[in-house]
């Protein structure tokens, strides 16, 4: 190393010099991509709540048909879980993993079975419509403990907001082969046809070990070799159904139905 | 391609290897080889940054004061890193989505930072790019390797493509329910290595 | 309380982030022949995530996160306003980078003694991607303070133990046979597939 290059004025000019061009190189990259990453991001988001609508396989599966079938028959609402009713509020903005983290937004549930820990007061829901603009199916977002974190997903029910459209996760971090099976479409096409509540409007829904009976009007067959996640995947349901998740949305728009 | 720069670009893969050898870089290799979609897109990233920051160090190599070294190394590769990030995100969102935190840690992949140090900081430009892509060849080279144990008899598919039918999907394969579990590539990894050196038996460590 | 006492329960066992996240894997195959080293570079690990954690959480919330700027800019509209995380690699690792530092300097001048048993392991600490790893991880789960004080002694706790626990086997396996080919760094990479095979049985305690 020579001795000219390690005076004082040289040696933050360089740095200066380094970190100019990293920072330029950095945030053009950035600003570049970033219309490219939202994008990314939504279409995720928007093929899931198809996906648990049913409508997924109308679609070619191309990005643009479903961004176009998503903007013509999905209707993104904010309602407020206490009361149940729907309130003013842009669906685009809501983030329920920043509100959960925030005690102005959130509070902690008296029952936390599905191990949330705090539960955002708002939710996004999902009217997704028919061709005629009938509500066909109301997609709801759930999230509950797994074996190793928190798992979320969507669940799909019909007009009667009783009947199991689909369940679909779409964020999730369990066990590859084991609890992950939630992604085998196999296990999803258990839930279809099934019912959230019995007849006293207790929350029946769950996963059975073992598997389950045939005519069994509630349950599918447990995750084999993933007790703890189907037990999670249960508790879910229950939170999300039970009385401090949609059961008043639920209890309210049953009867007039959803429009 | 001069006989330099094609001797630093093998060597790397099975002589010098960098996890079997030198111990760098071993993080990454077992979380993310769980498919071989998943270890193909981090060995583009770690050969894309360990090329390109050997190349800027290389050519800068003279001018940078030795007081702020490693700092200004840093640098340059976290920019990398971040860039590679950014791409991934934009182009290819499920795969950033499962390689998560891992693409931001080839920033502390000591494969980068150790041949920034080792080699573009005395040599050329031109024969520390081909350095890097070597190391980064290397790196994945293992990679690879693991993913296509761990995915073929995991999961019995290759590239997400079917080989061996899942019982659960009505085949006849049991899928092995240790490789589909990442410190399975423990053990893949340890007999990679006890097999280049039975191979080579001069890697042998001595007591 | 019982919230933070489980989140630390969690981190050191269910989610140990060497074993379970396979982060810091260099240093934890290279620097575990000898328990003693093993115990100071474990002490120094602890005491590193304990203050870089939060050290970066503060950071990130306060500037990095979207929508972290809006009240010192005066931005009321979300749509406007302004997301600065493509820039948290950089700034992390130039934080802990600082962090190591500084620390070094602190205990060499008040702490000689602790300074002479810790400080050679603190350069090898910057690299150390558990450190790294860590503060991503903290930015995935969106801690708040107190819980990434927990969770970055948590994981520092749990990173120690498992260099320890790996430094007092390999202590003993120099007395057993092992075949020519897997001597030093293929059965050490064993070893550990089969401790983080143990540590897989924590999984799914409920706390």
């Amino acid at each position: 190393m020579s001795s000219n290059k390690e005076t004082f004025g040289k040696t933050v000019g360089f740095v200066f010099i380094v970190c100019l061009v990293c920072a330029a190189l950095v945030s053009v990259s950035a600003i570049q991509l970033k219309p490219l990453q939202v994008e990314n991001k939504l279409l995720d988001q928007q093929t899931k709540i198809l996906e648990a609508s049913g409508l997924l396989a109308t679609t070619d599966g191309s990005s643009k048909a479903i961004k176009a079938t998503f903007a013509k028959l999905v209707d993104a609402k904010m309602i407020d879980l206490d009361s149940g009713d729907f309130i003013e509020g842009n669906p685009e903005l809501f983030d329920e993993r920043r509100n959960s983290r925030d005690v102005t937004k959130s509070d902690k549930p008296k029952d936390d079975i599905a191990g949330i820990n705090r539960r955002s007061k708002d939710a996004v829901v999902y009217l997704v419509r028919n061709e005629a603009g009938k509500v066909e199916t109301v997609v709801l977002p759930i999230v509950g403990s797994g074996l190793w974190d928190l798992m979320y997903g969507y669940v799909g029910l019909e007009a009667d907001l009783n009947t199991v459209r689909s369940v679909v996760y779409s964020d999730h971090k369990e066990t590859p082969g084991l609890g992950a099976e939630v992604m085998n479409p196999k296990w999803k096409a258990l839930w279809p046809g099934k019912k959230i509540y019995n007849g006293a409007g207790e929350v029946k829904a769950s996963l059975v070990k073992g598997g389950a009976k045939s005519g069994d009007i509630h349950g599918v067959d447990a995750l084999s070799g993933a007790t703890l996640t189907s037990n999670g995947v249960t508790r879910t349901l229950q939170f999300w159904f039970g009385e401090e998740g949609y059961a008043p949305f639920i209890a309210k728009y049953r009867a007039g139905g959803v429009n | 391609m001069s006989s330099e720069a094609k001797k630093v670009l093998t060597q790397p893969i099975v002589d010098n290897n960098p996890i079997a050898l030198q111990v760098l870089g071993i993080c990454s290799a077992l979380a993310v080889t769980s498919s071989m979609a998943n270890a193909l897109v981090m060995t583009l990233a770690v050969v894309l940054v360990t090329a390109f920051s050997n190349l800027f160090i290389s050519i800068i190599r003279n001018h940078i004061p030795s007081s702020v070294r490693i700092i200004v190394q840093m640098a340059i590769i976290a920019s990398l890193v971040i860039v590679v990030d950014q791409v991934l995100k934009a182009f290819s969102y499920q795969l950033s989505k499962e390689l998560s935190v891992f693409v931001g840690l080839i920033i502390t992949n000591c494969i980068v930072m150790g041949r920034a140090e080792a080699f573009a900081m005395k040599e050329k430009p031109g024969v520390s790019f081909w350095d890097g892509v070597g190391n980064g060849l290397g790196y994945g080279f293992i990679l690879m390797t693991v993913a296509f144990f761990r995915e073929l008899f995991g999961f019995g598919t290759l590239f997400g493509i079917e080989i061996l039918p899942l019982i659960q999907n009505d085949g006849w394969y049991q899928a092995n329910g240790l490789l589909v579990l990442p410190f399975s590539s423990f053990f893949i990894i340890g007999f990679i290595i006890w097999a280049i050196r039975q191979w080579k038996p001069e890697q042998v460590e001595k007591d | 309380m019982e919230h933070y006492l489980s989140l630390l329960v969690k981190t050191i066992f269910i989610e140990n982030i060497a074993l379970s996240f396979f982060l810091g894997m260099c240093t934890f195959l290279a620097v575990s022949k000898k328990v003693d080293t093993a115990i100071g570079l474990g002490v120094a690990v602890v005491v590193v995530l304990g203050i870089a954690v939060p050290a970066n959480q503060i950071i990130y919330q306060a500037v990095l996160a979207p929508g972290a700027l809006d009240s010192v800019l005066g931005i009321t509209d979300p749509t406007q306003s302004i997301d600065l995380s493509f820039l948290s690699f950089i700034t992390f690792i130039g934080v802990i980078a600082a962090l190591v530092q500084i620390l070094e300097m602190v205990l060499d001048k008040y702490f000689p003694a602790l300074y002479q048993a810790l400080g050679i392991f603190l350069p090898l600490i910057t690299v150390n991607c558990a450190i790294f790893g860590a503060v991503s991880f903290m930015v995935a789960k969106n801690l708040t303070l107190g819980e990434s004080v927990v969770y970055g002694i948590g994981s520092g706790i749990g990173w120690a133990l498992a260099i320890v626990l790996l430094a007092g086997i390999r202590e003993k396996m120099k007395y057993s046979d092992v075949p020519n080919g897997l001597k030093g760094l293929g059965i050490t990479f064993i070893t550990a597939g089969l401790m983080a095979f143990g540590f897989l049985s924590f999984g799914g305690i409920s706390l």
